[in-house]
């Protein structure tokens, strides 16, 4: 059974502009999929369209077999945007308790996975802090824990570091490999970044905008674990190299499927 | 990886108020604008029922103290119960236009035209649809104040949540009351606290406003009417002063509340970190 299963998802907007046209796209269990694309492609009309936020104009979802929307009743995934979308009013604990509380959890059973949530992102005693008390890059392991803590099959990314410094960023993707790694979840995230997504994937996916369209497909066969050196392998320039490729031949203009300028610029 | 933050111990103490320090510009400017005040009168030979001097208030406030404080409550009481009324009202309003857009939709337009017309003048029909003496007539001209200030701030409250809060409550299946409970209301509260500390004023505005329109001798409002009408101008601003005072406490009484239910805000962060 896939993980994740697409068959001819389409999506149209009201403005009649087409986002997605015909998707196929399977997904096995444990696998992480890196969706890339200039932007426009639709990447993340797709993502929210595998989590039931929202539906497709045309064609089939499953998540672990079932529909999407079954799928989200049911708790399967977990999602982390590209804000971090912590409440202000919770501290940082409580924000990761928050799905253990609509999954009515006991108190000791929640505190007892919070610990261990805090434990797995490197926060220990952060617990009582208040998000805005964080940096950007400690926000967003604060969003990925809390994803995290009901163990959802699937966990969905949406340019989750697109807002952070390089730095950060590159010891976060070890970050979220080593996690990956420990809860052996299935990963779809979706990036602007190639060395992002070559670095973090099994499979990356390419994707050419208006309509948004899978143009093409590219294994990622680098050894697990992966680490800083991975990014200095010749293999790993390679894998760039083929997926900047495939973006051009998509008709992406080269300079957008860097950073969004905004976070380019200096500060 | 390195984690090169350490946690920050928090001191309760400058969760909940300024420090003395911060403090002496405020006192400075009082002090100051008394003495002004006082200097002004004195050099210009300005007439008592004109301005009286700050030393003249203050004598007469002092010598009527007990019947000051206990026409302030009296006052107060009707202001209080007005705000609770009028508050409770525009907050529980404001969750149903919240809650179901198309309520909002149809009456909002009618409370924004009432809000428009001056409430004020409808202090005489109260007093004369529930009785000038009955202390329900001034809560109702307070209460009518408190609304509009209460609800529109509560809603905007309710409203204002960024999409993906709402959304990630979606991933997680969260009922609509949960998504409430959770999310809308919290994110609510420091717009909630505007609204209600706009409205402890305007409370005792009305209630105030209410009773120069009649009331009970019992009443601030009726105290200082009357001692404008007699010429004790003096007596006058000393019950004026008093009306101050127990806006400004209860002013401070809602802030001091809403330091401590909202001190998880952004805004409080002055009071958490150096």
């Amino acid at each position: 059974m896939n993980a994740v299963s697409l068959k001819g998802v389409s999506k149209q907007f009201n403005a009649g502009v087409t986002a997605l046209d015909g998707i196929d796209l399977d997904v096995e269990p444990g696998e992480f999929v890196s969706l890339i694309g200039p932007s426009g492609c639709g990447k993340s009309t797709l993502l929210r369209i595998i989590g039931d936020l929202t539906k497709p104009t045309a064609g089939t979802v499953q998540v672990n077999g079932k529909p999407a929307e079954r799928a989200r009743r049911d708790h399967e995934y977990g999602i982390v945007f590209q804000d971090a979308v912590l409440y202000d009013w919770r501290t940082v604990a409580k924000n990761i308790s928050l799905p253990l509380e609509l999954l009515r959890w006991s108190r000791t059973r929640r505190n007892a996975r919070v610990k261990d949530m805090m434990e797995l992102v490197e926060l220990t005693g952060f617990e009582s802090h208040h998000p805005w008390q964080l940096s950007g890059g400690m926000q967003q392991r604060v969003s990925i824990a809390r994803a995290l803590s009901f163990s959802p099959t699937l966990l969905l990314m949406d340019e989750p570091f697109g807002a952070l410094d390089e730095m950060t960023r590159e010891r976060l993707n070890s970050e979220l490999l080593r996690i990956w790694q420990e809860t052996s979840s299935t990963v779809v995230f979706v990036t602007h970044s190639i060395p992002e997504a070559v670095f973090l994937s099994t499979r990356v996916v390419v994707m050419s905008a208006r309509p948004g369209r899978v143009a093409g497909l590219v294994d990622v066969d680098l050894p697990q674990p992966r680490t800083s050196a991975t990014r200095e392998e010749p293999r790993f320039f390679e894998l760039v190299t083929r997926v900047r490729e495939q973006l051009a031949a998509a008709g992406a203009p080269l300079g957008e499927t860097q950073e969004p300028a905004l976070v380019e610029e200096p500060l | 990886m390195s984690t090169i933050v350490q946690p920050v111990p928090r001191s309760v103490g400058r969760q909940i108020g300024r420090t003395a320090l911060d403090w002496i510009p405020a006192v400075a400017v009082f002090a100051i604008g008394i003495g002004a005040w006082q200097g002004i009168v004195v050099a210009f030979h300005i007439q008592e029922f004109l301005l009286p001097k700050p030393t003249a208030i203050g004598h007469a406030f002092w010598t009527q103290k007990s019947v000051l404080w206990s026409q302030g409550i009296y006052t107060f009481k009707e202001a209080l119960g007005g705000y609770a009324l009028g508050s409770g009202l525009g907050i529980l309003v404001a969750l149903l236009f919240a809650a179901w857009r198309p309520l909002a939709g149809a009456f909002m337009p009618y409370a924004v035209a009432a809000n428009a017309i001056p409430i004020i003048a409808f202090a005489p029909i109260m007093n004369n649809w529930f009785g000038l003496l009955n202390p329900f007539s001034k809560m109702a001209i307070a209460g009518v104040l408190c609304f509009f200030p209460v609800m529109i701030n509560t809603l905007r409250g309710l409203t204002s949540v960024h999409p993906s809060s709402i959304e990630l409550m979606q991933s997680y299946a969260a009922g609509r009351l949960s998504v409430f409970r959770r999310v809308r209301i919290p994110n609510a509260l420091p717009h909630i606290f505007t609204g209600l500390k706009v409205a402890t004023v305007l409370s005792m505005i009305g209630a105030i406003v209410g009773e120069y329109f009649g009331g009970p001798i019992e009443a601030l409002g009726v105290k200082i009417l009357n001692d404008s009408s007699y010429g004790n101008f003096t007596d006058a601003w000393a019950g004026i002063v008093m009306a101050s005072l127990l806006g400004i406490v209860f002013y401070a009484v809602v802030a001091l509340a809403e330091r401590l239910t909202t001190s998880w805000h952004p805004s409080a962060r002055a009071f958490h970190t150096e």
